[in-house]
């Protein structure tokens, strides 16, 4: 079954849009996390559909980069939010508004 | 040899003050004291042996020979007239501090001697590389100075005094780097020295431009209105020492930057500038005496009459004659004794009653005649009465004036009414009238003495014998108007 | 003899009073201060013995070289001719007089030492500025006397509003100053010299009658001399003036400083002579002040104030006489002039300081017995200033100027009537204040009465007002001219319209009338009928207080100068300018403040600026 190109990127810029108002509009830190892999699937996804759609496998390779990036990304950002929740407990990102050393 | 010792001993006593310090107060005070008593026989005793020549003295060492920046010394009949009244105004400023100055001795006695080896090297380098080096020497200590002994507003004072001359600095940076580039396009030789520098050919526009930049820096030091305004804070903000050395010394650099390098090098721009930096120098005499009168503070009130008093000198000097000129460095004398004197009495009343608002003094005279007497002395100096030196250099000011503008001239005398009434102001305010604070109020100590009797013979002599202090600058001025003859002649014909 | 002496000695009274003057016995201090004038006197007799039987015509003195810059090059040099001989001759004498009365008078006070140094250095500043040989240090001179003045005004300086009379003098005077500082320059660029010697001569070489440059300068020192002399419009400071001590009012507002503007004119005469309209106004501003000034004076009730308003009025005669080029007639009267106002100022501080301290002449009276020798030299005096005809200086001198005001070349029947009409004023109020403050009934008691020391220098002064006139006699009665030949080699003797010269007698004869009626008018307005007077003032209250003020010129240069300057200082007293920089530090204050703000540390508002910011970039890149 062939799927236009233009569905893909459609799908690809849907799910990015969706992402990006759940990182502007959630309070809770985790769900920001969540979010911002949402973002970060669609544009794999993005990659995908091009790639596939000029058949060339630079795209796949950058859904790998991405995809590698997007583990080390939570593991670290999934560290931070347990220090953020012991020292304010809370996953109120506002709450972590100001800098403390 | 003897130019690099002036500055040299200045920085080397700088620095074992400071260290004397730790061990104790009062040595540091005599080696200050000593250094610049030093510092000021060299310089009589070359004054005495003054020959006619237009450079008595040179020094040239390579510093940084792949720009062609070099350590150049030069000493003229100007510089060398600075160089004196640097050193008097040092030991009276080491003096009028002795009893005023009393945590920190040693690291004010550091700043003090490095701002004046600063000023030293201002008037006598002859690279301008290292003219700016020695413009900034100056500057630092004296933030310091103002920003830890000053008084109750002492950080904002420091930092405008700072962020003005610092600012209009790094323009004359500019334009020195401007110079250095036009006179590498012209003759492939990039240098920083004066002489090589000097007439360098370049287009009006360009001669502007650079002009400008420099007299960006020398017009804020001046200062000129409208950017007078660091003056009144800095001086009455700084310690005594700290506003004489400003009133006395500082300000000169900036006309000497005028007479030295300002004109020289750029003969055509400035001579096109100069109608409008004379009425410059007229609204400075005015709108500084208008200031003045109003003022309650005895501090700013004569920081204001500096403003005035310092237009005279750009007046003089944009005259483009030699009688101005001569005026002009006169006034440059003259007024750093007559201003370093006002402040310092300003700064032993702070000592005894404890305030600067003249309204809350009046009637000093039966307590104090001697102070009296003082002040009189110089508030009348300070309204230009003959016999003393202030006239001298008003009146050749004047009169050369009145040979290039005469409408200007009028305006700039009208500035002597001015100065009429805010000098006896300050006499009425604090001698005379009803006496107040009387219990706190002392007369002159004999350390306090020590310092009015040498500035009252100085401005009595510069009064009655001037002719050794005119002969001094005569060589070199009558050397610049030769160069300048004909941009003169030019400039005539354009008034006409 | 060396002619430095002379205001050597004075400068050298006054630098030991300042520098040890508190620590000298009281008894030195009179010895230092009037000594060293007495023997500058002595000097000035020697020197003006040798000088006419030599008959020199004039004697150069070069101290040494002040200044020599591109052909500027006035020297501290000193220059004695007839005319300068006069002024030398009046200022130390009656300067020695006086300080022979001060000694006495002033002995109470605790600035004893400290008067006499200024009044040295007074007269040392007077005779620099007369024996000048150029116009700079002439210039010093000037300025030296305006800065004794000013010292001498604020003598008692506790009071407030003597420090105000001080400044008012010294500032009005500076006015003047600056006008004349611009004639120096004018000379200057026009002769290249500023001697006066030379100035003459290269005036008669390089201009002609009415020549513009000629116009302008003389105009320019007139400026000065009109200042310094108190005329109108400059004359304001001569009145508070009177807040210094007595003889200080005798010495500097009467006898000496004031009439520096009339030496200033008569020195300068060649160049004035090349400017005719400006002597006319030379002649109009003396006729009109010598009017106005006796106006003022009749209303006064200030015993000083009153003289000091006749000093104005006399300047104004002399004035008068420079203006028609009757010079050795201004000199005379000013030399007459000296003797009498000294005189009245000296027998006036003696009243006043008989009285306790009372300037006010109604509330004395009846003097006449009471202080004998005063009555009988300030009556001497008084006659003297209302010039009683035949016996008194004054009537010489002043009626001199009477006659020429109308028959020089250059005089009018205008002139004429003011001269007339100020004389007939003056009688009056003379002989007012004389009937006010000796007859009557005594309404202050006396306290104090002069001794030797004042009353000597009074009897001295009485003599030489009266005999000084009989060394100049009219045509029609003796014809003797000493003084006017004397004078001669330096003014020009004054040319008489032919058609008047046989109508000399009646000029006198009027004047005469005139100055005994004024006589008769103050007897009956203010002994035969004092209630008179009275309801002459109630009738026109307006005038009386008008002319009390001084015609309201301090009023007038109040509203106009004085107060917007001091309104406009006020208003900027912060330095508007700072202003600028003040809104400069606010801008930047303002814009780290905004950026500040942007550092909220919401991760959602970076975020979305993350967003509006790539929208833009995109929405940019499409567009």
């Amino acid at each position: 079954m062939e799927v236009s190109a233009e569905y893909g990127l459609l799908l690809a810029s849907v799910l990015f849009i969706l992402g990006m108002i759940g990182v502007l509009i959630r309070r809770n830190i985790i769900f920001m996390l969540v979010c911002v892999e949402i973002m970060l699937n669609a544009a794999g996804l993005a990659f995908i559909v091009a790639g596939s759609k000029w058949v060339q496998a630079d795209g796949q390779v950058m859904f790998i980069f991405i995809l590698t990036m997007a583990a080390a990304e939570v593991s670290v950002g999934l560290a931070l939010i347990l220090q953020i929740y012991h020292q304010l407990k809370t996953l109120d990102e506002d709450a972590a508004s100001s800098m403390k050393g | 040899m003897i130019l690099v010792t002036f500055i040299s001993v200045l920085m080397i006593g700088g620095i074992m003050a400071w260290v004397a310090a730790s061990w104790s107060n009062l040595a540091s005070r005599w080696i200050s004291l000593i250094t610049l008593l030093i510092d000021f026989i060299l310089a009589i005793s070359i004054w005495m042996n003054n020959a006619s020549t237009p450079w008595i003295e040179k020094f040239y060492a390579p510093w940084i020979p792949n720009f062609g920046i070099n350590f150049s010394l030069a000493l003229d009949g100007l510089s060398l007239l600075m160089l004196l009244l640097t050193f008097f105004l040092g030991i009276l400023g080491v003096l009028i501090s002795w009893n005023e100055i009393q945590y920190r001795v040693g690291f004010f006695h550091f700043n003090l001697l490095w701002v004046l080896a600063g000023i030293s090297g201002v008037f006598l380098t002859m690279d301008l590389f290292l003219f700016y080096f020695f413009w900034e020497v100056m500057l630092i200590p004296m933030y310091f100075l103002i920003g830890i002994w000053g008084h109750e507003n002492k950080r904002y004072a420091a930092f405008k005094f700072f962020i003005f001359t610092q600012a209009s600095g790094l323009l004359m940076l500019l334009a020195i780097l401007g110079l250095y580039f036009v006179h590498k396009n012209n003759s492939g030789v990039g240098t920083f020295d004066y002489f090589q520098l000097l007439g360098t050919q370049m287009s009006l526009s360009t001669s502007r431009w650079l002009m400008f930049g420099f007299l960006a820096a020398f017009i804020v030091k001046l200062p000129v209105v409208p950017f007078h305004t660091w003056l009144p804070d800095a001086h009455s903000q700084a310690p005594t020492a700290g506003s004489l050395i400003l009133a006395g010394l500082l300000l000169k650099t900036g006309a000497y930057g005028l007479i030295r390098f300002v004109l020289p090098l750029f003969p055509e721009a400035s001579a096109e500038f100069a109608p409008w930096a004379m009425l410059l120098g007229v609204v400075g005499i005015l709108y500084g005496a208008s200031l003045s009168f109003a003022q309650t503070d005895l501090k700013r009130l004569i920081a204001y009459t500096s403003v005035s008093h310092m237009g005279f000198v750009i007046l003089g000097v944009f005259a483009f004659n030699s009688l101005a000129m001569q005026g002009a460095v006169m006034q440059m004398i003259t007024h750093g004794i007559t201003s370093g004197a006002l402040f310092a009495i300003a700064g032993i009343l702070y000592e005894r009653i404890h305030t600067r608002d003249i309204n809350a003094m009046g009637g000093f005279w039966v307590k104090a005649p001697f102070m009296g007497v003082t002040t009189l002395i110089f508030v009348l100096a300070s309204l230009g009465l003959p016999v003393l030196g202030n006239f001298i250099a008003e009146f050749l000011t004047l009169i050369g004036s009145w040979q290039a503008n005469q409408t200007l001239t009028i305006l700039a005398t009208t500035g002597i009414v001015a100065a009429t009434a805010y000098s006896l102001r300050i006499m009425q305010k604090v001698f005379l009238g009803k006496t107040l604070n009387e219990k706190t109020m002392t007369d002159l100590s004999l350390r306090e003495k020590l310092v009015f009797v040498p500035l009252i013979a100085a401005i009595i002599w510069l009064g009655l014998f001037p002719q050794k202090v005119l002969n001094t600058t005569k060589p070199m001025i009558d050397k610049s108007f030769k160069t300048e003859q004909t941009t003169l002649n030019q400039k005539d014909n354009g008034i006409q | 003899m060396n002619l430095l002496i002379i205001p050597a000695l004075p400068l050298l009274g006054s630098f030991i009073l300042i520098v040890v003057g508190s620590r000298l016995p009281k008894r030195m201090i009179p010895l230092v201060g009037a000594g060293s004038v007495g023997l500058s006197a002595l000097a000035t007799l020697i020197l003006g013995y040798r000088f006419i039987s030599a008959s020199l015509t004039s004697l150069n003195v070069i101290a040494w070289q002040w200044m020599d810059i591109n052909g500027l090059s006035p020297a501290i040099a000193f220059h004695l001719d007839a005319l300068s001989l006069v002024f030398i001759f009046v200022i130390t004498f009656v300067g020695f007089l006086i300080h022979v009365y001060s000694a006495e008078f002033m002995v109470h006070d605790e600035g004893y030492a400290r008067f006499f140094a200024y009044l040295n250095l007074f007269v040392c500043s007077m005779l620099t500025l007369v024996l000048a040989d150029n116009l700079v240090l002439m210039y010093l001179g000037w300025e030296g006397v305006g800065l004794c003045s000013y010292l001498l005004i604020g003598f008692w300086y506790t009071e407030e509003k003597n420090g105000y009379a001080a400044r008012k003098a010294f500032i009005v005077t500076r006015v003047g100053d600056i006008l004349m500082a611009f004639g120096l320059f004018l000379l200057f660029q026009t002769f290249h010299t500023l001697n006066i010697q030379e100035i003459a001569g290269q005036a008669t070489q390089q201009w002609t009658v009415g020549s513009h440059t000629a116009f302008v300068i003389s105009l320019l020192l007139l400026g000065g001399a009109v200042g310094k002399s108190a005329q109108l419009p400059l004359q304001t400071w001569l009145p508070d003036a009177m807040a210094g001590p007595s003889p200080v009012s005798a010495l500097i507002h009467a006898a000496t400083m004031v009439t520096a503007g009339v030496y200033l004119i008569a020195r300068m005469h060649v160049v004035f002579e090349f400017a005719p309209e400006v002597l006319m106004i030379v002649g109009i501003i003396g006729a009109a002040t010598l009017v106005m000034a006796g106006f003022a004076a009749l209303t006064q009730y200030d015993l000083k104030r009153v003289l000091a308003y006749s000093t104005i009025s006399q300047i104004g005669y002399m004035f008068l006489a420079l203006g028609v080029s009757a010079w050795s007639a201004a000199i005379f009267h000013f030399m007459i002039h000296a003797f009498f106002k000294a005189l009245l100022f000296l027998a006036a501080g003696a009243v006043i300081e008989a009285l306790h301290h009372e300037h006010d002449m109604f509330k004395m009276g009846g003097l006449k017995n009471k202080l004998p020798v005063v009555y009988w030299t300030f009556l001497v005096g008084a006659g003297s200033l209302a010039a009683f005809p035949l016996i008194t200086g004054g009537f010489y001198s002043k009626d001199q100027i009477l006659w020429l005001s109308l028959a020089s070349e250059h005089g009018n029947i205008w002139f004429f009537l003011m001269a007339l009409l100020g004389a007939l004023i003056t009688s009056i109020y003379t002989f007012r204040m004389l009937f006010l403050t000796f007859f009557g009934k005594e309404n202050t008691p006396v306290s104090h009465v002069p001794g030797s020391s004042m009353n000597i220098p009074l009897i001295v002064l009485a003599v030489l007002s009266t005999v000084g006139g009989f060394i100049e006699l009219p045509h029609t009665f003796g014809h003797l001219t000493v003084f006017s030949d004397f004078l001669n080699p330096i003014l020009p003797s004054v040319t008489v319209q032919e058609d008047l010269e046989n109508f000399e007698w009646l000029i006198q004869l009027v004047a005469a009338l005139v100055a005994l009626s004024g006589v008769g008018l103050a007897y009956f307005f203010y002994i035969y009928k004092p209630e008179l007077s009275d309801e002459l003032k109630s009738s026109a209250a307006d005038l009386h207080s008008f002319w009390l003020s001084g015609w309201g010129f301090d009023k007038l240069y109040d509203r106009l100068l004085v107060r917007p300057f001091v309104y406009l200082s006020n208003i900027n007293k912060k330095d508007i300018v700072d202003k600028f920089y003040d809104g400069l530090v606010m801008i930047a204050e303002w814009v780290n403040r905004m950026l500040s703000y942007t550092q909220s540390g919401i991760l959602r508002w970076y975020l979305m600026g993350i967003v509006i910011g790539g929208i833009v970039l995109m929405a940019l890149a499409l567009l």
